[in-house]
């Protein structure tokens, strides 16, 4: 492995929680990044924009112009847009997150595109209170330090400065903790986990019995361990002809064979099945091997 | 067969599919573990994947009967897959499974209306009550505040212009001429375009309000600093009005909205002191747990703020501008108050009276 393979596997861990459901399972968890919930963030913030594009051109489209405000208010029909205009922005800073966060998914439609959702921390049921909390907390973190800036509000010398400062605190709070809580998280006792979907793969397993050409003896089978099934199991899935190449070379090297070559594949897969096999059977009486050194 | 009832019930139903050859011929155990359950597996995915897409309907009453077995069965396939199984690729999936399934067999189990009834019904006043001691301190600042508006403004009437903002005094400064300022609270003739300033009205109060909530985050501190200086603005506006000799005008014009708005401010304030205080004193809780509770206990006093502050802005952008006698206007205030008082006190739900 690389450093840098190194460096995000270790980063990786950090993230790893546990969530026991009440039937005593420990089902594994993974915090979302604080990279990918500002991404997140910033969709949102995208597609409420153009929401918003799209709204006043509809309006332009059947003829009114938000440009001339004295003109609402005169008519009833200018009226009844003035009051629709100004509760989309109400409810576009304040309705748009609750709305969606409270939905099945757990989700805007930026968290849920980049796999994530809002979870209830130390697995308790996530509940409207706690939706509603943290997306109270949210006006301070984001809209208004964004007011702040689009306002020049930091050029006011001294206040400005601590305003800065003051702002500062919560745009950078999701760094000082381990689980990236930003203000709003803590409140509410929310956090942010990733939602990874695995689909079912079939199982290598299962491919046809070639046992009869290839027999493993037990000590062939006891040179390697659980990890090096699975790095075994990942270059079958991944069906590269080189890197099937390199592993079955490796493994005649260690067991002492020589299969010669084109017939990599059927090997792999005998071998894969007889060390599962063998492993699962060492499993069941409490034996586990978990790489080629242990 | 004396037994045929059991299989009604979900718990003792067979499995609907015979040991296919596919079965007998996988040579592990563990895979003809997984070939006999997969069925199942992808029966609860598909019923999951309904429930995500928000589209229950689609789900069958079979399938929504034997959800819960599914879940529990896919949970212990899993808790033995652990301990007895090497594919990987059916450890990964069951996770991922058994982990959506959890956040939709545990998640919200109300609706929004839901929720909201048993909000209006004693969820919101009970959470009041709660907060009962924030609520003292934030009327203690708010009162302390007004005090500090007059007596400063009292003192030296420059401070007015540095209390009040210029484009909120519109002409209603120190040592103005009474005439003008019994015109700035007179009923405007018609209610032309007042929904608009209704509804702005409402937006931006409520803006204020969940400021003050979220600053709270603070240990409460900036909470009472935003406090203190919108009533300190009142308290200089009161006094010149009652300079005038117009102070019970302007307070029956005030008491229209302000017996609402002000509560509600007072509420946001409370709510944020709630937060702040928890966390300066968690007493035997951690920090994070003492924020949590409080939190949550402040997020639905807010909710029912926000409430206010619509109800606050109908009556400041109709019923003031409409109604013009003092002693008329007065009695609107006073009875909105009396509701919200009652409202907070009185209102408790079945099971807490029987408690």
């Amino acid at each position: 492995m690389t450093k840098l393979q190194t460096a995000i596997t270790t980063a990786n861990a950090k993230r790893e929680r546990e969530l026991i459901t009440p039937e005593g399972l420990a089902l594994p968890l993974r915090i979302a990044s604080r990279g990918s919930r500002a991404l997140a963030l910033l969709l949102d913030l995208f597609f409420l924009f153009v929401g918003f594009l799209v709204f006043i051109l509809c309006l332009g489209l059947i003829g009114l112009n938000l440009g001339s405000i004295e003109g609402i208010g005169r008519t009833p029909a200018g009226e009844l847009v003035g009051i629709v205009v100004i509760l989309a922005v109400f409810f576009s800073r304040y309705g748009y997150f609750l709305w969606f966060e409270l939905g099945a998914r757990g989700a805007t439609p930026g968290k849920r595109l980049l796999g994530m959702r809002v979870a209830a921390r130390g697995g308790q049921r996530l509940t409207t209170e706690m939706v509603i909390a943290r997306n109270l907390m949210r006006d301070v973190e984001v809209f208004i330090p964004a007011f702040f800036l689009m306002g020049n509000g930091f050029d006011a010398g001294l206040t400005g400065a601590a305003a800065f400062v003051w702002l500062a605190v919560f745009v950078l709070f999701p760094f000082c903790n381990r689980d990236a809580l930003r203000a709003g998280d803590l409140v509410a006792g929310t956090f942010v986990v990733e939602t990874r979907r695995a689909k079912l793969q079939d199982a290598i397993s299962l491919a046809p019995d070639h046992s009869q050409t290839y027999r493993f003896g037990e000590a062939e089978l006891a040179v390697y361990g659980e990890h090096e099934l699975q790095v075994l199991e990942g270059v079958l899935r991944t069906g590269d002809e080189q890197a099937m190449q390199d592993v079955a070379e490796a493994i005649c090297r260690k067991i002492g064979w020589d299969i010669g070559s084109g017939d990599e594949r059927e090997f792999l897969t005998t071998f894969y099945a007889a060390l599962r096999a063998h492993l699962e059977s060492g499993m069941r009486f409490g034996k586990r091997k978990k790489d080629k050194f242990s | 067969m004396a037994l045929d009832y059991l299989r009604k019930i979900p718990w003792f139903r067979q499995a609907e599919i015979a040991p296919s050859a596919e079965i007998e011929a996988a040579s592990l155990r563990s895979d003809r573990f997984r070939l006999e359950r997969e069925v199942d597996w992808q029966r609860l995915e598909r019923i999951v994947t309904a429930l995500e897409k928000g589209r229950p309907k689609r789900i069958t009453d079979d399938d929504l009967l034997d959800l819960p077995v599914l879940y529990r069965k896919a949970a212990s396939s899993l808790a033995v897959a652990r301990e007895t199984s090497l594919d990987a690729a059916a450890i990964a999936y069951l996770d991922a499974l058994v982990r959506r399934a959890w956040f939709q067999i545990y998640g919200p189990r109300e609706t929004l209306t839901g929720w909201l009834r048993g909000f209006l019904g004693g969820g919101w006043s009970r959470a009041v009550r709660t907060i009962w001691l924030d609520i003292c301190i934030a009327l203690f600042f708010m009162v302390a505040g007004t005090a500090v508006g007059w007596l400063l403004v009292s003192r030296e009437p420059d401070w007015f212009y540095a209390l009040v903002p210029g484009a909120m005094s519109d002409g209603r400064e120190p040592g103005a001429d009474p005439e003008v300022l019994r015109q700035s609270l007179e009923p405007t003739a018609n209610a032309d375009g007042l929904s608009v300033f209704a509804t702005y009205l409402f937006s931006n109060n409520t803006g204020v309000a969940i400021l003050a909530f979220a600053l709270g985050f603070a240990f409460g501190i900036p909470t009472l600093l935003l406090l203190i200086s919108n009533m300190a603005l009142l308290g200089a506006m009161l006094f010149v009005f009652a300079e005038a000799g117009l102070g019970y005008e302007f307070v029956a014009w005030l008491s229209v909205h302000g017996t609402t708005e002000l509560g509600a401010i007072l509420l946001a304030g409370a709510a944020g002191i709630h937060v702040g205080r928890s966390m300066a004193f968690p007493g035997q809780r951690s920090v994070l747990a003492a924020a949590q509770n409080a939190g949550v206990r402040a997020a639905q006093v807010m909710a029912g703020a926000t409430i206010m502050l619509v109800v606050a802005g109908l009556l400041e952008g109709f019923v003031r501008q409409l109604v013009g006698e003092p002693s008329a206007r007065l009695a609107i205030g006073g009875a909105m108050l009396a509701f919200w008082c009652l409202y907070f006190a009185g209102m408790r739900r079945r099971q807490d009276r029987a408690a």
